[in-house]
């Protein structure tokens, strides 16, 4: 009864690999990305963050077929990553973890944003009149003090990334085994007849694992936060 | 020596300032809230670039507008003690301290530690501590970078006027013991009087004056920016003895013998002492059987009338002296330039706070 089968395991293996290289691709991407919405004024400043918060209000199949078209093997961008590096993402885990990252970017630009705006500018300054340039101050001033918001976006892109359903399958499809996350599994087995029983376990799974990583992340930004 | 020529505009706030501060002085940036004083040391510090100009500290060009150099905060050599002391919150005092050291640093970490008393409080973080204990540590702070020059924005402003003279000490060891080149922004003229050898007075963004502490403090044209309630002569002067019977310091200077009321004093002792014009009156005549022991005769060489019922008149007693009286009292005595009468100055107006060095020489905390 409690034994996982052989699909659940796939379903559950799968679902963690996407989310973290899905966290992880777009973790420096998203410290960058927050740090020029936080502190660079420029033409195009609305416009950049309208682009990077669409995933928050666009259909996310309509962000899915975006994909395809984008990064299908006969799409601009597909083509070219097939050409030059041989790697295909269409239909492969590579895909459904490209999809999850970009469907929960917004979440963690926004959460280190938030952050960056925290971070007193005259700390920073002070650390400039000590001798520290400006890679030494991001090193030892800006990053300490905004890793709090860091943990809290990839945490919080982690869990939409475990939940990511809609771009994934349009994207990627629904392929047992290379892109058959736990959604997908939930949503096949309720698609079967006869599957409910199959679907309420990979449901409880669900929730237990997204349980699990708030609670790792409210000990981690304990283990993070100021001390004394 | 740092010499300074800029100008700057922001909005409609046209900051133009030119001056030159000495090597080993303390020189005050003076001014009323909004004069300019922060942005000023800001653009020495390089955090903020002026429109126009040049900054040259000790022969090195930090900032030189038609040549396009603005050399780098980081590389300018120039510590800096910010009025709220910005502290790093994540690190503790020893790492706090240790963020910018040199090696070569004139004064190494444990002689830092020890100059400003910080033993105790290495292990701790900067939100447990007092606010004079914060500014002690931004002061090693700055100093473990090995600084040419050292600014301060008004160190003092955000510690309670009871523990100020907790820090006073320590500013006074950098000078005297360290020789350091400060330039130290204040609004406050007792701070000026007890620390700085030079001031350049800002008023609007324009420098209004600059020279020694004493002559711009005894300018009667100046009072509307040194303060018009604490104005009055500040003189040089050198500890000759002390009377423990009485408690009374006795301190030569240009014009005679000043005795003041207050703690004991070694002889040889340099001090500045501040008079202040409302703590002087003015005699005809020799007064005989008077409760005042400092009496000095002199000749009026200035009077400043405003449109207060209150005048200024300036006495030359060897040095000048300055006294505030009553319109009734000059046209009663018939003061006017060239006039020789006595001025009285009690011994137990002075304030002992405006003694330069009055403590050096003793322990560094109250």
């Amino acid at each position: 009864m409690w034994a996982l089968s052989a699909i659940e395991t796939e379903a559950i293996g799968l679902s963690l690999k996407v989310a973290f290289w899905a966290v992880l691709v777009s973790l420096p991407l998203g410290v960058f990305a927050a740090w020029v919405l936080a502190r660079r004024r420029f033409y195009g400043h609305a416009l950049l963050n309208g682009i990077i918060h669409l995933p928050l209000v666009l259909p996310p199949v309509v962000l899915g077929y975006l994909l395809l078209v984008l990064l299908g093997r006969q799409g601009p961008l597909g083509a070219l990553l097939f050409d030059t590096f041989g790697i295909t993402v269409a239909f492969t885990w590579k895909g459904a973890a490209i999809a999850s990252g970009v469907m929960a970017f917004p979440l963690l630009v926004r959460a280190i944003r938030l952050s960056y705006e925290n971070v007193d500018e005259r700390l920073e300054a002070a650390a400039r009149t000590l001798g520290a340039g400006r890679i030494k101050v991001f090193r030892t001033i800006t990053l300490p003090l905004i890793a709090p918001g860091i943990l809290a976006g990839a945490i919080l892109a982690f869990a939409r990334s475990l939940g990511e359903f809609g771009a994934t399958i349009t994207f990627v499809s629904n392929i047992p085994g290379e892109t058959r996350t736990l959604p997908l599994a939930i949503f096949s087995a309720v698609q079967s007849p006869g599957g409910e029983d199959a679907a309420i376990r990979l449901v409880v799974i669900s929730a237990a694992i997204a349980l699990a990583a708030l609670i790792a992340s409210e000990f981690l930004a304990r283990r993070l936060g100021p001390k004394g | 020596m740092l010499q300074l020529d800029i100008r700057h505009r922001t909005g409609a706030f046209m900051l133009d300032a030119e001056f030159e501060t000495p090597s080993g002085t303390i020189t005050a940036i003076f001014g009323q809230s909004g004069a300019g004083k922060t942005t000023l040391i800001n653009m020495i510090a390089g955090l903020i670039k002026p429109s126009d100009g040049t900054i040259v500290s000790d022969g090195h060009t930090l900032f030189h507008s038609e040549k396009s150099i603005n050399v780098a905060p980081e590389r300018r050599r120039i510590g800096y003690v910010f009025q709220e002391g910005r502290l790093f919150p994540h690190m503790d005092v020893r790492r706090n301290l240790g963020y910018g050291h040199r090696q070569n640093a004139v004064l190494g970490f444990a002689q830092i530690v020890d100059l400003l008393d910080l033993g105790a409080l290495l292990e701790r973080r900067p939100a447990t501590l007092s606010g004079g204990e914060r500014q002690r540590v931004a002061i090693g702070r700055a100093l473990l970078s090995n600084p040419n020059l050292l600014l301060m924005d008004e160190p003092l402003a955000s510690i309670d006027v009871q523990r100020r003279s907790e820090i006073l000490p320590f500013i006074e060891r950098l000078r005297d013991e360290l020789g350091m080149t400060i330039v130290y922004v204040s609004h406050a003229v007792e701070e000026v009087i007890r620390l700085a050898d030079t001031m350049v007075i800002l008023s609007g963004g324009q420098v209004a004056a600059t020279g020694g502490v004493e002559e711009l403090m005894s300018r009667l044209d100046l009072f509307p920016l040194t303060g018009r309630f604490e104005a009055g002569a500040v003189l040089a002067a050198t500890c000759q003895g002390y009377d423990t019977e009485y408690g009374l310091a006795e301190l030569s200077f240009a014009g005679g013998t000043l005795r003041v009321a207050g703690p004991e004093m070694d002889i040889g002792v340099q001090v500045r002492v501040h008079i202040r014009a409302r703590d002087v009156s003015l005699m005809l005549g020799r007064p005989e059987m008077t409760s005042v022991l400092n009496v000095f005769e002199g000749t009026v060489v200035e009077i400043a009338e405003t449109d207060s019922p209150q005048v200024d008149v300036r006495l030359d007693i060897g040095s000048p002296l300055i006294a505030r009286i009553t319109k009734k009292s000059m046209h009663d005595l018939n003061i006017r330039i060239g006039v020789t009468l006595h001025a009285l100055v009690k011994a137990v107006a002075i304030d002992r706070r405006s003694l330069k060095g009055s403590t050096a020489s003793t322990s560094p905390r109250d």
